[in-house]
């Protein structure tokens, strides 16, 4: 039987002309809906004077007020969901890692999509039902696991609901049942390829074939050692809980950005500062609006995450814009010392320089003026007996940090093993600056 | 001719250095003698057994960046002033010492020392030289 190339490809391959006209008949309903349902979301169209009836298409989009991080906070725990609770059937929540959390509701045809999204996904990583796809993302509040498993379940492939942690039953059960799809954070990806290979495992003998890996920042770097360890190729994932969970974007087999699933979510790119709209290929932040969620209809929802889009056409023939990867959160970027600076950059120059990804990053306060200190595992490979040895590999890290991004930390070589692995969104960045206080 | 070194690079924390002594004893490694450098981060401990090869094997076996190298060893008269004549002897051809230690003595009246100059080529003529008995690997 041949394989699928698509999971829905009449939506997937949809000329952009009548994507567009699909959006925009969409978006007319959604503002209504959100603006007959949600008190909040009226009161926020109103204090823009702007009222359903202005919005006829896409074209009308800049018109709508933008949704914050802090509006759906100050709407904890419901306000803005827009369908009565006879209707909803689940809830998905963020960490609240950067403070309170946010839930989110879903109607069963919103749980439908979510799934469908990431069914695309699936099929883009190659799945189809004779697969076996082992879902270690976490499962509960967070989207990462329930999103791939219901996935997983609609392309029929052999779900493993794994959820995260306990490396060694994960090993037992990939090699046991044979996995073909990992699903997991790229951090717990590079520790599960890391203790195969301790375990003498090869990229021949590990059953994986793809992976499909997300929910925080890697780099390219990171993305070919997770390849050439597990041997796999290794598809990025994007989503975020306020839109629904994983799938909002993946990647297809040309790992050149994520296709945006622009039947159900429409993406623009703004300048963070002015609010104001970008033209396509201009990097700024991302902004989703959800074209026809019918519990959690959010509209204009800003991101936080820089990243450019692309309309070229993409030789797996999906038609759907597509996102470079994000280059971090903006909620995960660093001020030191006045410098913009992104985990992600670090990660890029450790990986280049030889290093692993098990890493962090240390700031604090000295006499009003910022330390920066960056800890990471030396390679055994790369261990020469002397002191001196080490220290300069220090510096010689240290120097080629400085040419990246502007600053020079304090590198601090360590032993291997010694920096704690992450079973789901690894923690890069230890902030002792208290600069609230 | 030189004997084997083992390194193994530790974090400059409690417990490291019995992690390391502890994972050997299991296997019956015998430890010659040992040496710790630190620095405020990390350590360096350097071992001298009569099985480095399989001592490493062990540690990596445990996940530690270890290596073997050779080293220069020698053998002084034990006798006040006997190893400062050896020193004195490398400090005027300009050789310039980065650690020392000392090792369990297989004989009687000799002192045992392990060595490792900026220039291990150049010190061992120099030791040979001057008819200073060089160590291998059987005095260990």
């Amino acid at each position: 039987m041949e394989k699928r190339k698509y999971y829905q490809e009449e939506i997937e391959t949809m000329p952009v002309e009548e994507i567009k006209k699909l959006q925009s008949a969409k978006l007319v309903k959604q503002v209504a809906h959100a603006y007959n349902n949600v008190p909040y979301y009226r009161d926020l169209m109103d204090k823009k004077g702007v009222k359903p009836e202005d919005i006829h298409g896409i074209e009308d989009l800049y018109k709508l007020p933008f949704i914050e991080k802090s509006d759906l906070r100050e709407t904890y725990p419901d306000g803005m969901r827009a369908m009565p609770l006879e209707d909803c059937v689940r809830i998905q929540s963020t960490s609240g890692t950067t403070g309170k959390r946010v839930i989110a509701y879903y109607t069963q045809h919103d749980i439908d999509l979510w799934e469908d999204c990431c069914a695309r996904a699936l099929v883009a990583a190659g799945a189809d039902k004779e697969d076996v796809v082992q879902v270690s993302y976490g499962y509960g509040l967070f989207t990462g696991g329930p999103g791939l498993n219901g996935g997983s379940h609609k392309v029929g492939c052999l779900t493993l609901p794994m959820s995260s942690g306990n490396t060694e039953r994960q090993l037992q059960f990939m090699l046991d049942l044979k996995a073909t799809v990992l699903c997991c954070t790229p951090s717990y990806a590079a520790y599960l390829g890391e203790s195969l290979k301790e375990q003498g495992y090869t990229a021949d003998t590990i059953p994986l074939k793809a992976g499909i890996f997300g929910a925080e920042p890697w780099t390219q770097e990171m993305r070919r050692n997770i390849e050439n360890t597990l041997g796999i190729k290794a598809y990025d994932i994007y989503g975020l809980t306020e839109i629904s969970g994983p799938g909002v974007s993946f990647e297809c087999s040309e790992q050149g950005g994520m296709h945006i699933n622009e039947d159900h979510f429409l993406a623009e790119i703004i300048n963070p500062n002015t609010g104001e709209v970008l033209p396509e290929g201009e990097k700024g932040e991302l902004v989703f609006t959800c074209l026809d969620k019918e519990a959690f209809p959010v509209i204009r929802y800003r991101t936080r995450d820089i990243c450019v889009l692309s309309r070229k056409p993409c030789s797996c023939g999906r038609t759907h814009i597509r996102m470079a990867k994000p280059m971090g959160r903006s909620d995960d970027m660093m001020i030191i010392r006045g410098v913009n600076v992104f985990p992600s950059q670090i990660e890029s120059v450790l990986l280049k320089e030889g290093f692993s990804e098990n890493y962090y990053i240390k700031l604090g306060r000295v006499n009003n003026s910022d330390t920066f200190d960056v800890y990471v595992e030396l390679p055994p490979e790369q261990f020469d007996d002397s002191v001196k040895a080490i220290s300069e590999k220090e510096k010689s890290l240290a120097l080629a940090l400085r040419n990246m991004i502007g600053i020079g930390p304090a590198v601090h070589l360590v032993p291997p093993k010694t920096i704690q692995r992450s079973e789901g969104k690894a923690k890069r960045v230890i902030d002792e600056r208290n600069l609230h206080d | 001719m030189a004997i084997k070194q083992l390194s193994v690079f530790v974090e400059n924390k409690k417990g490291s250095l019995h992690e390391i002594t502890d994972v050997l004893a299991k296997e019956n490694i015998d430890l010659r003698s040992m040496c710790l450098a630190d620095t405020t981060d990390f350590g360096i401990v350097r071992i001298i057994t009569r099985e480095p090869e399989r001592a490493k094997k062990i540690l990596d076996d445990a996940g530690h960046a270890a290596n073997v190298r050779e080293i220069t060893a020698f053998a002084v008269p034990d006798v006040p002033g006997g190893l400062a004549a050896v020193l004195s002897l490398l400090e005027g051809r300009g050789i310039n010492i980065e650690y020392l230690y000392a090792l369990i003595t297989g004989e009687a009246g000799k002192a045992y020392t392990v060595l490792r100059t900026d220039d291990t080529e150049h010190t061992e003529e120099i030791l040979k030289a001057q008819g200073i008995e060089i160590l291998d690997q059987g005095h260990i």
